[in-house]
């Protein structure tokens, strides 16, 4: 089974896919930082975020669904957030409005709050979302270890990277033998049955572990992790990079 | 000259007791090919796991090219034995083939130059050059058992050991492997039961049972042994 949805449409050719993938971690790291360093009172900068993202997104011919599927991801939080925000105080002393249920009381800046949160959270995750669309996952972690992310902490983002599907594979695999021999039967039994795959799941990895461990002694592994690192920033890229940086820059400042 | 593998009395048990190997004595000339036959358990596994020192012995020794499998040696015995595990997904562990067949050499100490010479001529080796940049979870069964030989023959091996290389493959990519080990130039040990595999691949071979060697001569010769091969499980009794 092919499954790609971590790194979905970053095998596409575009503007933005070809820039190193130095750069672009790069950049997306500092706008995350921008977007949440920027007091959410002032719009402009926000808009000016919005702008930049929207245009890298078009850029990138990445589909909008994708996108916003993505987004999804931060609903169930924000969702969660703006449930709770408008009943609390913000700063201490506020004066809270009496909502007259549950001796509940609102209070404006949570609002305000909320807005901010959902901004943020937004925009930052739109910045990771073009990031891991327009990079393979591969040239990602080569970024990575070029910004020197310790070595070992790269080794356990490729090994998840590389076994998280064969994982899932097998949890797919087991989930059908079990529907095939699987008919009614309560709710507290499905409960079991599913606690004991999880089970078995957990030891199979182990397992895949000590064999793969194998693979790795047997091929000379002695604990360091070694790479070769090629180099192919070029000016155009360092250029688009200053480029976006000060665009990003002049929203966060002068706005 | 001493044996590529010299294999003496080599006994071994699992943690739980169980016995897998025992007193199991094998020679292996340098420049053959030979094949490990024995029915499902009897050991095959167990064995290749001990010729770079994965396992250690417990009882008897190893030796790979006259040199002990030991822990001052495994970093020489790891270049010079080269292990084809069966499950390509345990061998393919980077997120690209590149990274994967560089893995050795790189452990190895050689240079960007040496290592990009390596993958290149490893994958020639095997027939799929340009794979470098593919990553391992899109490939085909048969593409990723191509790939597992790739990473041992970056290292340079002077032993390749496979273990059951032709399980899972159907019979056209089974035939297109058959014809890859064929062309391969190092000392060959193929673990199988698959017997036609063995017999396309191989000039020797010893038939494994209960841990041990029970028999060892040309491979024609054992094959066609039906008593033989009937009383170690690698044949079924047929009542016509």
């Amino acid at each position: 089974m092919k499954h790609s949805f971590l790194d979905k449409y970053s095998d596409l050719d575009s503007a933005v896919h070809r820039i190193d993938a130095r750069v672009k971690a790069l950049c997306a790291l500092g706008m995350i930082a921008a977007v949440v360093t920027t007091p959410v009172e002032r719009a402009l900068p926000f808009a000016a975020y919005f702008a930049i993202l929207a245009s890298v997104f078009l850029l990138s011919g990445i589909p909008l669904r994708h996108i916003l599927a993505r987004l999804l991801i931060v609903a169930p939080f924000v969702l969660l957030f703006a449930v709770i925000a408008p009943f609390v105080p913000h700063y201490s002393g506020e004066a809270g409005h009496r909502v007259g249920v549950l001796g509940l009381r609102y209070y404006p800046s949570g609002i305000t709050m909320l807005i901010s949160v959902t901004a943020k959270a937004m925009g930052g995750v739109l910045c990771i979302v073009a990031l891991t669309s327009t990079t393979p996952f591969s040239e990602l972690l080569r970024a990575l270890e070029r910004l020197r992310v310790p070595k070992f902490f790269l080794a356990l983002l490729s090994f998840a990277y590389r076994y998280l599907f064969i994982f899932i594979d097998e949890f797919e695999r087991m989930k059908r033998a079990r529907d095939a021999r699987s008919f009614g039967g309560k709710r507290w039994w499905h409960m079991q049955v599913l606690g004991r795959m999880v089970g078995t799941m957990f030891l199979r990895s182990f397992e895949r572990g000590e064999r793969v461990y194998g693979a790795m002694a047997a091929r000379g592994f002695d604990g360091a992790f070694r790479s070769i690192r090629p180099l192919r920033i070029d000016a155009g890229d360092a250029a688009t990079g200053a480029a976006f940086a000060a665009l990003v820059a002049a929203a966060w400042l002068a706005l | 000259m001493s044996a590529a593998i010299e294999i003496s009395n080599l006994q071994y048990s699992y943690p739980d007791g169980r016995a897998a190997l025992r007193g199991l004595s094998l020679r292996v000339e340098r420049g053959d090919s030979a094949a490990i036959v024995g029915p499902n358990g009897a050991g095959k596994s167990t064995l290749l796991l001990h010729l770079n020192g994965l396992l250690p012995p417990q009882n008897g020794s190893v030796k790979i090219h006259g040199m002990p499998v030991a822990a001052e040696n495994f970093k020489e015995i790891r270049r010079r034995v080269g292990l084809v595990f069966q499950n390509p997904d345990d061998q393919l562990f980077c997120v690209s083939v590149f990274d994967d067949v560089a893995f050795g050499p790189l452990n190895l100490g050689l240079g960007p130059e040496d290592v990009r010479d390596r993958v290149s001529e490893s994958l020639a080796a095997v027939g799929i050059s340009g794979y470098e940049e593919r990553s391992p979870h899109h490939l085909s069964f048969g593409e990723k058992k191509l790939v597992a030989i790739a990473t041992v023959l970056s290292m340079r091996p002077d032993i390749l050991a496979f273990d059951e290389p032709s399980s899972n493959l159907d019979p056209r990519a089974s035939y297109a492997l058959m014809e890859t080990i064929n062309a391969l130039k190092a000392t060959k040990l193929i673990v199988t039961h698959d017997l036609a595999f063995a017999r396309a691949t191989t000039k020797r071979t010893a038939v494994i049972n209960e841990g041990r060697i029970v028999a060892e001569g040309p491979t024609e010769r054992i094959l066609s042994d039906a008593a033989l091969l009937r009383a170690n499980g690698l044949a079924a009794d047929v009542h016509a």
